[in-house]
This record gives structure tokens, C-alpha cells and sequence, in this order.
């Protein structure tokens, strides 16, 4: 009897012993009598193991999972790693007795080796080549939010990219605010394209093209789709503004192009206007107010009304019903269920809005 | 002859046959047959149920030859890397072939459920002609088809019990497809058309909800009107699982009171989704059927923002399967911990799907789901960064996931508070977790999370990278380390031609290898596929400028292997080349 034995699917347990190959079946041999020497990944590396440092990682292996022997990593010369004890806290159960170690604990100089053959291979790893752009944690603890460098202080930077083969850079300790000088050493297949989509607060310097890398994150295309559509329809449900992203254009008088932002990440006129502002500075450098206070303290919401007369630009929207009112006056849920688009006015044009949007206020309470 | 063959012997079929049939698993069923000569038999021509984890695999012929006398099929067909647009289109799964062999043979086929296949509406059209007795069709993330192809299931199944099309890109022509269903259908059980865009005829479809008194559940698109979906639940109180359309109306409008007042009879409601279209001052409504809710899918309403979400959780305490948007925030996932004891499943989704907004969970939301669900087994996590620490306490307090399936938004973040790679927080899962059967990893990962991997994750049969590891060694200690592995689906990860080929008889005890993105070369491939036979080694050619075959030193773009009895298909497009 020979039933057939595969493409049904879940042929028992017994056939998988009968399909694998010897190569496979000496792995397994090897891999449960014991290690050191066998070299069954076939890596030129471990030809080169020094037998008794093998034996001291099976030492430390009775106590806990010390797998710092064979971790891959890239660092530069001289730099410590953290202590990674305490993450292994609930790797060190008595389990690892019936495990064994890989018996690899390639030297270092081979790590470097290997890590500059992948580096001129041109290793795939597209994202790691343009550090700069990512994501921004909400961790509190991460005070310069760029993952690249620990942020606790002054220790010497130790890159732990030990996935990263792809980058070889040069680190400097970054004070907050400074840019870090990276140096990327080979071009990514695919450019920095996902770091702009993946982190929305990304003010770094790195200019990333707009493309998404191909499916990521991985959501079937049904439901990316029909998310987008929602989206775009619930903002007209109901005649209220809806939830998710509310974009409004931004224009200001002299820009040569406009602006959107999305009122939602906004909670306060502050938050607001100190964003606009650094949007549009580019465009107001060396224009001061009438104090000689540079223009960005028009924008404040307090000061808004302070500095009208004769103030150079001031924040105004355009409303549901298509009147241009001064920003500031209604409270923020208001103001963003009503706002349909904004605009930077020179302090001239506004002067006739003020007293339309005391009454306008006066008729909605 | 030995005293177990005796005693076979004097057991009459039908007595084995009727112990078999409380096998129900499809791995029992293939178990048994492995027994002897006369089991093979008896189980083969008694099994109604064939699952068919790969179209490619078999041929139809070869089924019907085994299995004579079976009812239902299930089929799988693209590779599940072809949900992200990975796989172009026309690459294969038509099920075209499969219908007209099962009718060529006189197959009394009463059921169809099909995952990832192309499926035209030539083939709903005959396979609604073709099977008298047809119950039952599933379409999930299929393609190929239109509202004409679901008109002639309509018309000619006449005792259709069954319609659920889940996530299918279907050409809507905006027929009159539900109104093609006869006066005399009465048997509807279960109809699902969530996934179509285009309207229907809301007077048929009350018609229809009317006359069949079984139906169970029943799922509506986002086209069909509140009133409408009131009008229908007037007349199917009985519901057990229903799928809103548009939930929007004004609150204080007849119909919203009216819809209130047939919501708090429909106390059989356990299964709830939809809301495409929501006003979320119309939830309120539904918080009578909140209590009796184990299963509750929200993952396709973006408009429903977290204060909202939190009341109507804060109502389910006999939750156990919840799907929802990252609109919840961390916040909001601890009212789930809290309220939710009974959690099994829980999926969370990305809302804004182009990363410039803040809406997003983090490692918080997981472990307080962690800590507060002890009956978490199943969990599908995006999420913007992500803690060794937090998936160690994960893995303490839930050590009885089944699926764990992590995704965060950046593909190689690291651990947001060490800096480090995320290696020794998916190690503590995999060694916590001993029933671990699917596991996606992703964050910055290094070969060392492949050696956990490979350790202890003995019962993994699914395994999903992405931009992970160093070196051929990561995928090696997977290969070697997962016996039961049966798919390994790898993207944009450096492993190359030495681990691919380090084992190749491996992959005759696994369904499917994808691989895109890597570090494999054509050469590689030609040689894997003449060192095993009965398997499909696939190489995916979407470079249109090349002429001929690439040499043997490039690398491959996308390779996709299974293990086959049938050679190399005859359906492959022409830049899909089988070596």
C-alpha cells in the first residue's frame, strides 16, 4: 500500500521522518547528543572554534540562556554592551538543559567580515539604511526619540544593529535638537521611501520620497480600501466633522504653494499656531512685528487680538458658511467643526474681520 | 498474522466506517488511513469533508479517484503573501477546472469554500447549474467574479443554505442579483454580502429575510439603509450573528426609536460587525445586545473614535472574539482587560494606514490585555513600537497563545525603550507560549530570534518574516529548529542559496516556501528543483524588459515552492516560470 503521501493536507507525523532527507536526520542526531564541533550549518566560521570557549558558553548555559557568546553583532571597536541579564530572566528555566547551543560563536573579526560582505552584496535590509527617518516612540523615557542612540545620557553610542548589515555608520552622541550625522554606506534597494509614512511626527532632516514599500503594513488590500472610503464618507456624516484625519488647506498671503494640516492633531489654538508657524517660517524670515518681536508671537492666541492693529499677519478661517473670521475667539471643538480652511492674512487685510467676528460669536451664543 | 489484523478483520465496515465518522479533523481522517490497507479504504470512501491546503498540489481527478463519495471541498489557492499585493494578479487559482471535473464525475458536491482563488462567474454559473444538492458556498478574498455570477447562484440553488462572501473583490454591476433569489427559497441559514459595494433591492431583500425562517445570520453592506436593516429585524429577531450596513441615521428620528425598540428583542444576537457607515450617536442603540456578545467585529469602523469604542466594550463582558481599529488607544484596551474576561481572540488593526496621524496602540494596550485575558489564545497586533519587556510579561501572563501574530508599523523598530532588537521578546513568547502553532514577527530582529525559534517552537506550523534577521543561519535554525513547520513565508530578509539548499528534503514535509526579497539566486533555484522532483520551485518574473532566463548568479525576486503530486501546472502565466 502506498497511499499517496503528500498534497492532503496534514499527512501524519510519520511520513515527515521518511521525507527528510539524511542531512536533515544527522541535524537531528547532532543536534540532541550533543554539541561543539558539529558543524552542521556548514559555515567556515566555526571551523575555528576554539573548543574550550565553546564549552564555558555550555557552562553558563545550566544557568541561564548566555547567548551574548554567539549574538550577531556590529560594534565598534572597544564599545560595551549593555547588561543583558535581566532580559533573560525568563529565559533561564531549567528547560535548557534538554536544549542545545548552536555551536556557533563566530569570532569577531568574522562578524566584521561578514557584515561588510552583506554590506557590498547590497543587503535588502531597505529600512535601516535611512535611520534618520523613523519613527519617533511615545516612550517617555526617550527623550531624543531617534532609536539609533541610547538617550540616557552620555555613554559612548553603541549601535546594537546587529540586524542592520546593511548600514555602516558613524555615530556621534546626539544633544537634543542636533541632527545626527549618518553616514550611509550603501544605497537600498528601495529608497527611504516608508520612513516619512511610518512616523507622523518626523521633523528630521531626511527628505523621504512619498512611495510605501509594498505591502506594509500587511492588511489585505479589501480592507485598506474599503478604509479609505470610510474614512473619506464618515467626514460628511451627519454634517459634523468626522473622526480620523480632518485636513484643512492652509494658505498664506505671498506663499508660492499651500499648506494642509490635520485640525485632529491639534488640541489646542496654541499647539495650532506654534504649528503653522514652523510650516511657514521659511516664509516669514526677517519680517518682525511692530515691537521688532519676530512675527512667530503674532500667531499666539492671546496675542492675536493684542497685536491686530497694525500687526503683520494674522490666523484667519474660512467657516461652513463662507465667512472669514479671526482664529481664537470660539472654543477649539467649535472652531474645528466649523473651520473649512485657513489662511495666513497680512495684518491689513484683517483689520475689517474683528468686529464681524465679536457679533458672529454674539449670535451663535 | 498479528492478533490486531485478526481482530480488524472481524470488523465489518460499516462498523469502521461509523467510527470514523466521528472523526471530524481532517488530520484525524488522514491519520487513520495510514493505519492499514482496509482503513485506508473504508476512510477514503467514507469521508465527506476534503480540505485541500493548496490547489496546486493535486489535481481534481486525483481527489475524486481517492475521495468518491465526498460533499464538501475546500480550496486554497494563491499564496497568502498575495493578500499584500505581493503576488501579481493572474498568477493562478482558478477553480474553474476543480468545478467542471467535480461535475464531469458526478460529484454531488454540496458545499464550496474557497480562500484566495480565482473564481469566475462562468464557474458560479456552472457550479450553480451542476450540483443539485449545492448547500453552501464560501468565498473568502477571492476574485474573477461579479454580482452576475452571484444572480445565478441566486437563481439556481434552490436549496442554498449558505452565502458568505468575505472580502471579495467583486465587480459589482449593480444588479438585481438578490432579487434573482426564487419566492420558494426558504432555506437561507447564513447570507453574507458585507464585502459588495453597489446597492441592493431593500424591498426584495425584506422579502427574503421574511420567507426564510432560518436564517441565522445575516450580514449587510454598507449600502442598505438603517431603516431598512430595522425593517429586517423586525421580521428576524432570531438572528444570532448580524452585520449592520449603514448605521447612520438622525438620533432623534421614528426610525432610530423604532430600531432601538427591535435591537432589545433581538436578544440571540451573539455576533455583531459591520458599521462601515457610522454615526456614532446612534450606538446607544445597540448596547441591549452588548451583554449577550461573544463576538464583535468594529475593525472597519474608523468612525467610531476611542470615548465611543469604550462605551460599548465597557457593556460586552461575555466577549470573546473582538476585532477593532487602533482608534482604541491603550486606553481603551485596558476597559477590554478589565471588562472582557472571556477574550480568546483579538485582532487590533491600523486606522491610518499612511502614518501621519497618532492614532495607534503600543506595547501598554498589549499587556494590559495580557494581564487582565487570561483566555487570550489568538492575537493579531498592530502596533506602533513595541518592548522586550512587554512581550516577556506577555508571554507570562498568556502562555496559551495559538497565534501570535505582531506587527509593528515600522518594520525594524526596535525595542522603543533599550534599543535593542526585539529577539528576546519574541524568544520568551515562543518558549512560553509550547502550543504556539502561527507566529508573525516583526520589529528589528536579528538571526538570534530564528535560534528561540527554532529552540522552542516545536508546534509552529506558520511562520511570517519580514525585514528580520542577518544571515542564512536565522532561516536555518528555523528549518532545522520547527518540525512541524508547514508554511514559511519570508520577505526582504538576507537569506540566501546556502540555507534554501541546506535541507531540501524539508520542504517535501512543509506545504509552501515563499520567498521574496532575499538573498536567493536563480541558480539556487534550478538546482533546488532538480534535487526534488515533486516540488514546485516558482520564480516570478515581473521584470517585462528581460529577455530570456536570468543567469544563474541573480538574485530572484520572488520564489514560491510547494510540494506537489502533479508536476508543474499547466495554468501558469508566462512570467511565472516552474524550474
Amino acid at each position: 500500500m502506498s497511499p499517496p503521501l503528500l498534497g492532503i493536507e496534514g499527512h501524519s507525523q510519520c511520513n515527515v521522518s521518511l521525507m527528510a532527507s539524511s542531512a536533515s536526520a544527522d541535524c537531528i542526531s547532532q543536534n540532541v547528543s550533543g554539541l561543539k564541533e558539529r558543524n552542521y550549518f556548514g559555515l567556515s566560521d566555526c571551523s575555528s572554534v576554539d573548543s574550550s570557549a565553546v564549552s564555558s558558553v555550555a557552562d553558563e548555559n545550566k544557568k541561564n540562556l548566555n547567548l551574548k557568546a554567539t549574538e550577531l553583532r556590529l560594534g565598534l571597536p572597544g564599545s560595551q554592551s549593555p547588561d543583558r541579564d535581566s532580559e533573560f530572566a525568563l529565559l533561564s528555566s531549567g528547560k535548557l538543559d534538554e536544549k542545545q547551543l548552536f555551536p556557533l560563536v563566530p569570532s569577531k573579526d568574522g562578524i566584521c567580515l561578514l557584515s561588510q560582505k552583506t554590506v557590498v552584496s547590497g543587503n535588502k535590509r531597505g529600512f535601516s539604511d535611512t535611520v534618520d527617518g523613523f519613527s519617533e516612540p511615545k516612550s517617555s523615557i526617550f527623550s531624543d526619540g531617534n532609536w539609533m542612540f541610547n538617550a540616557a545620557g552620555s555613554e559612548s553610542v553603541q549601535p546594537k544593529l546587529a540586524g542592520n548589515a546593511g548600514i555602516n555608520v558613524m555615530l556621534t552622541n546626539r544633544s537634543s535638537g542636533a541632527q545626527p550625522s549618518i553616514k550611509v554606506e550603501v544605497p537600498a534597494k528601495e529608497p527611504q521611501e516608508a520612513n516619512d509614512k511610518m512616523n507622523g511626527s518626523n521633523t528630521n532632516s531626511v527628505p523621504a520620497s512619498k512611495a510605501q514599500v509594498v505591502g506594509w503594513p500587511p492588511i489585505r488590500s479589501f480592507r485598506k480600501n474599503t478604509l479609505a472610503t470610510t474614512s473619506k464618507n464618515n467626514d460628511e456624516v451627519d454634517g459634523k466633522p468626522g473622526p480620523g484625519a480632518l485636513f484643512v488647506k492652509v494658505s498664506m498671503d505671498g506663499a508660492p504653494y499651500l499648506r494642509k494640516v490635520d485640525l485632529r492633531t491639534y488640541s489646542t489654538y496654541k499647539e495650532l499656531s506654534s504649528a503653522l508657524e514652523k510650516m511657514f517660517s521659511c516664509f516669514t524670515l526677517g519680517q518682525c512685528g511692530p515691537q521688532g518681536a519676530p512675527v512667530r508671537e503674532v500667531m499666539s492666541e492671546t496675542k492675536l487680538r493684542d497685536l491686530l492693529h497694525g500687526s503683520e499677519y494674522v490666523l484667519t478661517y474660512e467657516d461652513k458658511d463662507g465667512d472669514w473670521m479671526l482664529v481664537g475667539d470660539v472654543p477649539w471643538e467649535m472652531f474645528i467643526g466649523t473651520c473649512k480652511r485657513l489662511k495666513i492674512m497680512k495684518g491689513s487685510d484683517a483689520i475689517g474681520l474683528a468686529p464681524r467676528a465679536v457679533e458672529k460669536s454674539k449670535n451663535r451664543n | 498474522m498479528c492478533l490486531f489484523q485478526c481482530i480488524m478483520n472481524y470488523f465489518p465496515e460499516e462498523v469502521l466506517e461509523h467510527v470514523f465518522d466521528f472523526l471530524t479533523s481532517h488530520r484525524d481522517r488522514n491519520a487513520v488511513s495510514l493505519v492499514c490497507k482496509s482503513w485506508y479504504n473504508v476512510e477514503r470512501c467514507s469521508r465527506k469533508k476534503v480540505f485541500i491546503g493548496n490547489c496546486y498540489a493535486v489535481n481534481p481527478e486525483l481527489v475524486i479517484a481517492r475521495f468518491p463519495r465526498f460533499q464538501s471541498l475546500t480550496l486554497k489557492g494563491k499564496p497568502h503573501f498575495a493578500d499584500f499585493n505581493l503576488v501579481p494578479h493572474d498568477w493562478g487559482g482558478y477553480v474553474q477546472p476543480w468545478i467542471e471535473a467535480l461535475a464531469k464525475n458526478g460529484i454531488s458536491l454540496e458545499e464550496l469554500r474557497l480562500k484566495r482563488m480565482v473564481v469566475s462567474d462562468e464557474s458560479l454559473e456552472l457550479l450553480s447549474k451542476s450540483f443539485p444538492n449545492f448547500k453552501s458556498l464560501t468565498l473568502v478574498s477571492c476574485e474573477g467574479f461579479s454580482t452576475d455570477g452571484l444572480a445565478a447562484i441566486a437563481s439556481n440553488c434552490r436549496y442554498l443554505r449558505e452565502l458568505d462572501l468575505q472580502e471579495n473583490e467583486v465587480d459589482d454591476r449593480k444588479g438585481h442579483w438578490l432579487s434573482c433569489f426564487p419566492d420558494s427559497c426558504t432555506s437561507l441559514v447564513s447570507l453574507n454580502f458585507a464585502c459588495l459595494k453597489g446597492e441592493v433591492n431593500a424591498a426584495a431583500l425584506e422579502r427574503l429575510i421574511a420567507r426564510c425562517r432560518n436564517l441565522k445570520s445575516l450580514r449587510l453592506n454598507h449600502a442598505v439603509p438603517l431603516e431598512t436593516l430595522q425593517k429586517i429585524l423586525v421580521q428576524a429577531p432570531q438572528l444570532n450573528d448580524l452585520g449592520t450596513g449603514s448605521f447612520v441615521n438622525d438620533p432623534y428620528s421614528e426610525s432610530y426609536f423604532k430600531l432601538k425598540a427591535v435591537l432589545q428583542k433581538c436578544t440571540s444576537v451573539k455576533s455583531l460587525s459591520g458599521f462601515l457607515d457610522v454615526n456614532p450617536r446612534c450606538l446607544p442603540s445597540i448596547y441591549p445586545i452588548c451583554t449577550n456578545l461573544t463576538s464583535l467585529n468594529l475593525s472597519y469602523a474608523p468612525g467610531i473614535q476611542s470615548n465611543d469604542l469604550i462605551k460599548l466594550i465597557v457593556r460586552c463582558k461575555k466577549l470573546e472574539r473582538l476585532w477593532i481599529l487602533d482608534t482604541i488607544g491603550d486606553k481603551g484596551l485596558e476597559v477590554v482587560a478589565a471588562t472582557c474576561k472571556e477574550l480568546q481572540e483579538l485582532r487590533v488593526f491600523p486606522s491610518d494606514l499612511h502614518g501621519v496621524g497618532n492614532a495607534a496602540v503600543t506595547e501598554e494596550g498589549l499587556v494590559a490585555i495580557s494581564a487582565g485575558c487570561p483566555k487570550l489564545n489568538s492575537i493579531l497586533y498592530f502596533c506602533q513600537q513595541m518592548t522586550n519587556a512587554a512581550l516577556i510579561t506577555v508571554a507570562k501572563n498568556c502562555p496559551n497563545f495559538i497565534r501570535f501574530r505582531l506587527c509593528t508599523l515600522n518594520p525594524v523598530i526596535p525595542d522603543a525603550v533599550t534599543n535593542q532588537p526585539l529577539d528576546d521578546g519574541f524568544g520568551a513568547i515562543v518558549q512560553s507560549c509550547k502550543g504556539l502553532k502561527r507566529l508573525s514577527v516583526s520589529g528589528l530582529l536579528t538571526d538570534q530570534v530564528f535560534l528561540y525559534i527554532g529552540m522552542y517552537a516545536e508546534q509552529l506550523e506558520m511562520l511570517s518574516i519580514a525585514f528580520a534577521g542577518d544571515s542564512d543561519k536565522g532561516m536555518l535554525y528555523v528549518l532545522n529548529g520547527c518540525k512541524k513547520l508547514k508554511k514559511l513565508e519570508i520577505r526582504d530578509s538576507p537569506f540566501g542559496n546556502m540555507a534554501l539548499l541546506s535541507d531540501v528534503g524539508k520542504y517535501e514535509t512543509m506545504r509552501s516556501l515563499w520567498m521574496s526579497s532575499c538573498e536567493v539566486t536563480y541558480g539556487a533555484c534550478k538546482t533546488l528543483a532538480e534535487k526534488m522532483p515533486r516540488l514546485n520551485v516558482e520564480v516570478i518574473n515581473e521584470n517585462e524588459e528581460m529577455e530570456g532566463r536570468p543567469k544563474d548568479k541573480h538574485r530572484v525576486e520572488k520564489m514560491y515552492l510547494y510540494r506537489t503530486l502533479v508536476g508543474a501546472r499547466k495554468d501558469a502565466p508566462p512570467f511565472v516560470w516552474t524550474l
